[in-house]
């Protein structure tokens, strides 16, 4: 067990999709601790250390917005593209970005705040190089100067995560009023089993007065 | 050409006189609007889609900088050509079992494809050659101020069909807004440039399609649009040296004096500062606009 960080994230929008709802997306209630460790790999990530998150606080009430975009729909055959290969034309295949349109809607969350509390452990690719409180100064320097290897993101790449370090002795920024009390947010995707064939796995999501905690993963249900 | 070797970040300031920039599928081709705030709306893909048309343009032929999603182009062809350039069989919505082989086609697409050096792609169709995350991130656009988007009827002095002769006329709608002025944030990771190859040519010309892409997509819906301000942040680190809220904050868009309350129907009735006092150390402004 290593020292714990402690990571303050908010943004205008975000969405984390439901799986059970992707065509049409609706985001969860909250974040997933599958996409808060996308987060905090956003910022610190070697395949020596596997980010566990322990817990998340939600600081900001819970909203909706619908949002329609034109997205591209589907693939193509590849025997189609190999006949026309064959024929050397291309012009046989009729299949174009701007007719091969969906309008999908999401539902998405807007005016997001999060702190998440997460710690790492050693995976076996791991050497005597790796202590604990090397990649832990590595993140929190980081973290505290806004240094990041891409820009974490809120779901999806469109909505960006502003973050900041909440140091070790400073609070946690105040949960908003409206979700205080218990709250059950049904099953929820905890991460993907990258190991065995990419399998989801779900725990059951409660929060207490805005804070969710976060089984270990080996104990999510998959 | 080697991969960039600073974070950036980028403000882009652009506005609409009379025009709709960004329609709702939902609301019947309506301006965006947050519902919320009624501030205006234009989406990522929105101004994405506007860059690759600008750089499809500018680099009409040359090699290197085709553009894979294209309005009329056939996605897997462009991967055909990946794979035929490769001499690789393609399998089914697989990566290639041979991963070095994978990389090469990855590679290949990259280097052939200025939008996929770009925003990246996914390439997960049935003729696989992989996924790209690209170094450039846009988030959505929205208004200063919040906009009020106006119904205009408009009539027809013609009929599509036969049977509609003697009616003479047709009657159309349009939706415009007025005026707004809108501004987007965009990030730009070295590290994912890496991966991507993604040049210091690359970025040039990612500056001037902001700086140009209005200009070469006139059209009867989107009435005056012109990019007025592009603020960049260049950070002497790869990693960055401040974070990105901060420098976002040092630029501040506001009414002019005296103006507050009244409807803005101009640029010049917005005035733009920067904090530069502000900025931290190792970050430099650089005005592309």
């Amino acid at each position: 067990m290593t020292y714990g960080v402690r990571l303050h994230i908010w943004g205008e929008r975000a969405c984390f999709t439901r799986p059970e709802m992707k065509v049409e997306r609706v985001s969860y209630d909250v974040i997933t601790p599958s996409a808060a460790r996308g987060i905090l790999e956003a910022i610190h990530w070697k395949p020596a250390i596997r980010w566990c998150v322990d817990r998340i606080h939600v600081l900001k009430p819970i909203r909706f917005e619908s949002l329609r975009r034109n997205e591209v729909a589907g693939k193509l055959p590849s025997s189609t593209v190999s006949k026309a290969m064959k024929a050397g034309r291309v012009d046989d295949v009729a299949y174009f970005v701007d007719q091969n349109r969906q309008q999908r809607a999401a539902t998405i969350l807007r005016d997001v705040g999060y702190v998440i509390e997460a710690h790492f452990e050693f995976t076996p690719r791991a050497d005597e190089s790796d202590t604990p409180g090397k990649h832990l100064d590595i993140f929190n320097r980081r973290a505290r100067q806004g240094q990041c290897f891409h820009m974490p993101c809120l779901g999806t790449r469109e909505f960006p995560a502003s973050f900041a370090l909440v140091e070790t002795d400073a609070a946690i920024p105040p949960v908003d009023t409206q979700l205080s009390g218990e709250r059950d947010l049904g099953y929820m995707l905890h991460d993907i089993d990258f190991a065995n064939g990419k399998t989801p796995r779900f725990f059951r999501a409660r929060m207490q007065d805005g804070v969710i905690e976060v089984p270990p993963f080996e104990e999510a249900l998959a | 050409m080697s991969a960039i070797a600073n974070r950036y970040e980028f403000v882009l300031l652009f506005d609409v006189t009379n025009g709709n920039p960004n329609g709702d599928p939902d609301a019947g081709n309506l301006p965006r609007l947050d519902p919320e705030t009624n501030q205006g709306l234009v989406t990522d893909v929105c101004l994405k889609r506007k860059i690759r048309n600008y750089v499809a343009l500018e680099k009409e032929k040359d090699a290197g900088y085709a553009i894979y999603m294209q309005e009329k182009s056939v996605l897997n062809n462009q991967h055909k050509k990946a794979y035929d350039a490769l001499d690789i069989k393609p399998e089914a919505k697989k990566l290639p079992k041979d991963e070095a082989k994978a990389r090469e086609l990855t590679a290949w697409m990259c280097q052939n494809f200025y939008d996929v050096r770009t925003f990246g792609a996914v390439m997960t169709t049935e003729v696989n050659s992989g996924q790209v995350r690209g170094p450039v991130q846009m988030a959505f656009a929205s208004s200063i101020d919040p906009v009020v988007p106006m119904e205009v009827s408009i009539t027809r002095m013609a009929v599509t069909n036969e049977r509609d002769l003697e009616k003479e006329r047709t009657m159309g709608r349009k939706h415009i807004i007025p005026y707004g002025l809108y501004r987007a944030h965009g990030y730009v990771s070295a590290k994912l440039a890496e991966r991507t190859s993604f040049s210091e040519d690359d970025l040039e010309l990612l500056w001037r399609a902001l700086v140009n892409m209005f200009e070469h997509d006139r059209s009867a819906a989107r009435g005056e649009m012109s990019a007025r301000k592009l603020i960049v942040f260049k950070h002497d680190h790869p990693m960055g040296n401040a974070p990105a809220h901060q420098l976002f904050d040092s630029v501040k868009v506001k009414r002019v004096e005296g103006e507050e309350d009244t409807p803005a129907r101009h640029y010049s009735d917005y005035r733009v500062s920067i904090d530069a006092e502000a900025l931290p150390a190792g970050v430099s402004v650089i005005e592309r606009l």
